[in-house]
């Protein structure tokens, strides 16, 4: 779990950060409200997801709820994955 | 007639009816003026003048809109700052225009702050939280902070009502131009006025109406959502973003909503979702598009996907709100076309010695109305470039920088535009804009931008870049350091390392070959 979110963690510092902005941001922030990510970085975060995890995200999961946080996407990437091994 | 007397008719007529739902939110017109009168109270108190410039770096929120309507009550100038904007380009406008205030929220307050800090003419800065959810503030607050004016009693801002006229500015919306600096766009309250009252008629839009606004209000596309709504005693739909299209679709069937403004990416994300059938969209009349114009391909995706909705094809520039509308019965005839001029206004084109060329010519689009701007502010060159005399003695027409061509009876066709600014995601960019940047990271010896065609973004922007010898520069690292200081929209999608670019016979970076 805790790696998931490192991985989402990382992507995120790496694509969407605001490289001199060093805001600090919680597992729980939502990155909409900080500005990190906007419609297109959602197409692209999810992009990541699917190639990274195997999971395939429907058009109906694309949601704040699954996407707005760190915590958000690992708990999402997790379900996912295990429906997918149920 | 003043801009904000259209917003004060309203709430004095309808003050229980809804003017704002966002995210599940609802605000009365009363509300509103009773968010315009606290936030008039503390800017009057804070001594912001008739004419002064003050900056509003907020979401889409009804705090922005509520500003809006104050700054112009107090007669003062509004300047809606996309909140995409870094600190470095919020500190040039905020000197550009001396901008006396500043109203932002703790989400952007990093950014805010960094700003204020080079920005000697802000006296007063409102920090709103309405949105922080019990999140801390973790910076440090500028001494010239204050906490987000809370509703007033009507009369709270007490005074005189400054004695305004329709010639006073009302906005100054930056722009990208194309050396590299934005320019602030002054248009004055006729201007708003005209503009407004031109596309709400040939929209036929009414105060039954539910316009969807995911479009940011520093955009003039989404602020005339607001401006139209509120002058009819509609209700708008208020969407933060259209980061999430489903929760917007969600909304609007909830809603009923029954008016949607996109740009073509908009319409992309749409259209690609695969259960859009399953939403119950039938309350929905209008639809309009403009920012870049829709494919052949996507108005029939369109058309096919929202039956029950009128599409309006348009074409606009900051500098004078909307140009062209194409009646939608137009629309089988000749589907790319944006058009013809709206209700009140006049547009032709001309040759390169300014002949005006009859129909079936190409020439640039040379546009003459009420609703043209008074000009870029302090930049009089390049006001001198858009602005130039026309038909009447003393008068200015606009000349847009666009080509068209016409067709025998007339109607409009865009062809491009004269100089190199690239449209992504209907947001324009300037090149000189984002070559700046990148000439400031270390290891970047020379760099060129271009836009590159895009199915999602209409033009993607991509950079070419020569790194200094040894340097070992990635994609990532220059990509990483332009979001740091340029609207995320500008960041290249893509950069390409070549080892020289190519040269015109005078030795400039020649474009032409690059793609």
């Amino acid at each position: 779990m805790s790696d998931i979110r490192q991985t989402i963690r990382q992507y995120i510092d790496d694509n969407f950060l605001l490289g001199a902005r060093d805001t600090a941001y919680a597992d729980t922030d939502s990155l909409l409200d900080l500005h990190i990510l906007d419609s297109t970085g959602v197409l692209e975060l999810i992009l990541f997801l699917e190639e990274t995890w195997g999971v395939k995200v429907e058009d109906a999961e694309m949601v704040p709820e699954n996407l707005d946080s760190v915590a958000a996407i690992a708990d999402f990437v997790q379900r996912k994955r295990a429906t997918a091994a149920a | 007639m003043l801009l904000h007397h259209t917003f004060e008719h309203t709430a004095a007529r309808l003050p229980h009816k809804r003017a704002i739902s966002r995210e599940g939110v609802a605000t009365s017109y009363g509300d509103i003026a009773a968010r315009v009168e606290g936030i008039a109270a503390a800017l009057r108190e804070a001594g912001v003048q008739r004419g002064e410039r003050v900056a509003l770096f907020l979401d889409n929120c009804v705090e922005m809109v509520a500003a809006i309507y104050a700054v112009l009550k107090i007669g003062a100038v509004f300047m809606p700052v996309n909140t995409l904007t870094k600190a470095d380009k919020l500190a040039y406008i905020l000197n550009d225009a001396e901008a006396c205030a500043l109203l932002t929220q703790q989400e952007l307050a990093e950014t805010a702050r960094a700003a204020l800090s080079a920005s000697p003419s802000v006296r007063t800065c409102w920090m709103c939280t309405a949105y922080t959810q019990g999140r801390p503030d973790p910076g440090a607050p500028d001494p010239r902070e204050r906490p987000f004016p809370p509703p007033a009693a009507s009369g709270a801002a007490s005074g005189d009502p400054p004695v305004l006229i329709d010639q006073d500015l009302a906005a100054i919306i930056y722009t990208s131009g194309s050396t590299g600096d934005a320019k602030g766009v002054m248009l004055t309250h006729l201007n708003m006025l005209t503009a407004l009252r031109s596309v709400r008629s040939y929209l036929g839009l009414r105060e039954s109406d539910v316009i969807v606004c995911a479009l940011p209000l520093a955009f003039d596309y989404g602020l005339y959502q607001i401006l139209m709504a509120f002058s009819l005693g509609a209700t708008v739909q208020l969407e933060r973003s259209f980061t999430f299209p489903i929760k917007v679709l969600e909304r609007m069937v909830s809603e009923r909503a029954t008016v949607f403004p996109g740009v073509p990416t908009m319409f992309t994300l749409l259209t690609q979702i695969e259960t859009l059938r399953d939403y119950d969209l039938s309350a929905l009349r209008l639809i309009t598009n403009t920012a870049a114009a829709l494919s052949e391909s996507q108005i029939k995706q369109i058309r096919a996907l929202f039956p029950q909705a009128t599409l309006y094809s348009m074409y606009g520039l900051t500098e004078c709100k909307r140009v062209t509308y194409l009646p939608p019965e137009q629309l089988d005839i000749r589907p790319t076309s944006v058009g013809r001029g709206m209700p009140n206004e006049e547009v032709w084109l001309v040759d390169e010695a300014g002949n005006r060329l009859p129909n079936g010519s190409t020439g640039e689009l040379v546009i003459r109305g009420s609703h043209v701007m008074r000009g870029y502010w302090r930049k009089p060159a390049q006001t001198a470039e858009r602005l130039r005399p026309g038909p009447i003695p003393g008068e200015m027409v606009l000349y847009s920088g666009d080509l068209f061509r016409t067709d025998a009876e007339g109607w409009l066709y865009f062809v491009a535009r004269k100089d190199d600014i690239i449209k992504t995601r209907g947001e324009k960019v300037s090149p000189r804009e984002v070559e700046n940047v990148l000439y400031g990271i270390d290891g970047v010896l020379e760099a060129a931008v271009i836009g590159v065609d895009d199915e999602l973004l209409g033009q993607a922007v991509k950079a070419f870049v020569v790194r200094q010898p040894g340097s070992t520069l990635t994609e990532r690292e220059v990509i990483k350091h332009c979001l740091a200081h340029i609207e995320n929209f500008m960041a290249p999608k893509t950069v390409e390392f070549v080892d020289a670019l190519p040269r015109t016979d005078t030795g400039k970076i020649k474009k032409t070959g690059l793609r």
